[in-house]
């Protein structure tokens, strides 16, 4: 079940990269579990640990102003790659809840919003002065708040961003997918009953086949 | 025209169960493929919620990402690998899915099985919890990589919740050159749009290049549409489809057939329908490509050198480029046809069709895989590797030195035993070449597999213009 998201005060974090991949965000060799929890501890890995395990002090989630974060701001084209869905169980795994960035990978912008992480869109320039908002360390504190649609930056402006609004409503409610989806089962039996008469032509799968 | 549509908009206006108030649709699924890696939280899930499978007959399962490709008669020995492909045998076994074994011939990458088997169809949406699905477009359908928790709603509902995707059409004209086949016409469309040149789209390749390609080459172009950063691609329906479909196992047949290609001839986008955006390419000068960093954009032909940093004015996309060579190990200005490399790789959803085997295969044919490197051709799937070794391509290939292994997903990420080591440069016919896609400090240059086996000969990267 989904975690609801409503209004969120935390540390941001700074990751002033483009084109992070799902591969650097969870590597492919980890994903060899079966269930959703743990993920966090390999979290950015490559970037965060060096080849023996050790963590590398100059990335951003090993500083103490921001192993806490619950944010993440970062440049274009977030979660490109692999459709992997542990990306977004990792980040909220680790503790965070909403990524910002100009944009982002489409399936990475829908998994993020199925598993009650906030992607949000705005704009580079931004992106670049919440980048710097971080720099106050541990005052950097950024709210978003999702019914009013705005990101608080510290000095207490306010920036308004985009979201679709049935998402909107899932993630407010901590709603998931399925059981909406299931209030619909009269319409996917009547489409189903048109569908043999329609695609007659597409055969069954036989379960011994 | 405004009752114009595109093969896009037919197929997705043909699944539509319900249209929701702000827009979001309720898509029929027809086809739901299932593997190891994605789908164990998703039955999770079901369990948890008391949900049953809601369309077996329209789902399949099979493992291919975590299989080793050594010997099958042994036991998988990473016990994690282990886990999960148990865990989805007892996962299809509980809930009634249909599964093709470990052992079965049949086995292999889900994508390369699906249109193999008959399994995937024009006209039909497809999904799995892979990016990749989007190679299944070649056949005309719409098809799709979703997250688990997608997988699970499917499971569940056989729908998805979508919404519908622009239109983009990728006009591919001109006639191919010899040496050069659809990789590397889908790595200068990548080259050319961007890794998100086709964020929010679904692209459709059409023209003649694209017209002119077998189903193996089609599949090749769809299956890197998401390296471009669509959501999927697709290719209208044609004779050469029609001809690839007819007679696979699952593939309708009979009164069926008939029915079925009636209704596929119309699906070729309408005279006039409206695309978001066009892009145009022509191929008729085109040189075989070869990546250089750690993006798929970052491709150039083989006569090309590895670009400066110094010459690029933005200083964050300078600071990239330095970070891509760094990693790469490679120095501005080096000349691509003189990298070295310690291993090759032929296989993957991409490029481990038999026209791909072939391709190597032609290359090898007399000639001897270079001192200290390491070549696999791993066939996309069991049936793949028994029609190779039914045309003698595994004789070849091994007198050249090449190994011969089992189907599976192998050293295109790593994530079973074939890995890259550390600081090892990888010659590979798959499509990312992230950093540690294929092991932790692996290097990845991708190119076709004709490419590929001149590297395995030479050493390095080639001009396999140069094999005649
Ligand atoms: S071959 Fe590679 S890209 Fe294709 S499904 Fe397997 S891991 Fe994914």
């Amino acid at each position: 079940m989904m975690q609801a998201f409503t209004m969120l005060t935390g540390v941001a974090a700074p990751l002033p990269i483009a084109n992070i991949d799902t591969d650097k965000i969870i590597p492919a060799r980890v994903l060899r579990t079966i269930v959703r929890a743990g993920l966090g501890k390999n979290l950015f890995d490559t970037l965060r640990f060096d080849e023996t395990g050790a963590e590398r002090p100059d990335f951003v989630l090993n500083q103490p102003a921001y192993r806490h974060a619950e944010i993440l701001i970062a440049h274009d084209n977030f979660g490109c790659g692999s459709s992997r869905e542990h990306a977004p169980w990792a980040l909220l795994d680790f503790g965070i809840r909403c990524v910002i960035a100009p944009s982002f990978a489409d399936i990475f912008h829908n998994n993020c919003f199925k598993n009650g992480v906030l992607p949000v869109r705005l704009p580079r320039e931004i992106c670049d002065q919440l980048m710097d908002d971080t720099k106050l360390g541990g005052n950097a504190r950024v709210t978003i708040d999702l019914a009013r649609q705005v990101v608080i930056r510290p000095n207490g402006q306010e920036i308004s961003f985009d979201v679709d609004p049935f998402r909107k409503h899932l993630m407010l409610n901590g709603l998931d997918d399925i059981g909406q989806t299931m209030a619909h089962a009269a319409s996917i039996d009547a489409y189903e009953a048109r569908k043999t008469q329609d695609r007659a032509w597409l055969p069954a799968i036989p379960v011994a086949i | 025209m405004a009752d114009a549509r595109t093969l896009f908009d037919k197929v997705w206006d043909s699944h539509v169960v319900e249209r929701l108030e702000d827009g979001t649709c309720i898509l029929y699924i027809d086809r739901h493929l299932v593997h190891e890696v994605t789908s164990p939280q998703a039955f999770e899930g079901l369990r948890a919620a008391g949900r049953p499978v809601h369309r077996p007959d329209g789902t399949i399962a099979v493992v291919d990402h975590n299989i080793p490709t050594s010997d099958r008669s042994l036991p998988v020995e990473e016990p994690e690998s282990r886990l999960q492909i148990e865990t989805l045998e007892a996962n299809v076994a509980a809930f009634g899915v249909p599964y093709i074994p470990v052992r079965d011939v049949r086995q292999g990458i889900v994508h390369i099985i699906g249109p193999e088997l008959g399994l995937s169809l024009p006209g039909t949406t497809i999904v799995c919890g892979d990016s990749h699905t989007s190679t299944h477009g070649a056949l005309g359908a719409l098809a799709f990589g979703i997250g688990t928790s997608e997988v699970e709603h499917v499971l569940a509902t056989q729908t998805l919740l979508q919404k519908p995707a622009l239109n983009m059409r990728v006009q591919v004209d001109g006639k191919l050159a010899a040496g050069c086949t659809a990789k590397d016409i889908v790595l200068a469309i990548i080259g050319k749009i961007g890794t998100a040149g086709g964020t929010g789209h679904v692209i459709e390749f059409a023209g003649e290049a694209i017209r002119a390609l077998d189903m193996a080459g089609r599949m090749t172009v769809c299956n890197m549409s998401i390296e471009a950063g669509a959501r999927a691609g697709m290719i209208a329906p044609d004779e050469t489809t029609f001809a690839y479909i007819a007679g696979r196992q699952f593939a309708p047949e009979g009164e069926a057939l008939d029915r079925a290609l009636a209704y596929w001839r119309t699906l070729p986008s309408d005279e006039g329908a409206h695309y978001d955006r066009v892009v145009n390419i022509d191929v008729s000068a085109l040189v075989p490509m070869v990546t250089w960093g750690t993006s798929p954009e970052a491709v150039l032909p083989i006569t090309g050198a590895v670009p400066d940093p110094a010459a690029e004015m933005d200083t964050d996309k300078r600071a990239r480029l330095e970070r891509m060579l760094d990693y790469m190990g490679l120095t501005a200005g080096q000349k691509l046809a003189e990298v070295p490399v310690d291993v090759v790789f032929i296989g993957s959803c991409t490029n481990g069709r038999i026209e791909d085997i072939r391709a190597a295969a032609h290359v090898a044919k007399g000639r001897h895989v270079a001192e200290g490197v390491r070549a696999l051709v791993v066939p996309g799937s069991g049936l793949v590797k028994q029609q190779a070794e039914a045309e003698g391509l595994d004789r070849i290939l091994l007198d050249a030195g090449f190994e011969w292994r089992e189907a599976g997903c192998s050293m295109c990420l790593g994530m079973n035993p074939d890995r890259l080591a550390p600081g090892q440069r990888c010659a590979s016919t798959s499509n990312r070449n992230f950093e540690g896609r294929q092991g932790p400090g692996g290097r990845t240059h991708l190119l076709s597999p004709a490419m590929a086996a001149a590297a395995a000969i030479t050493g390095h990267l080639a001009d396999v213009r140069e094999f005649a």
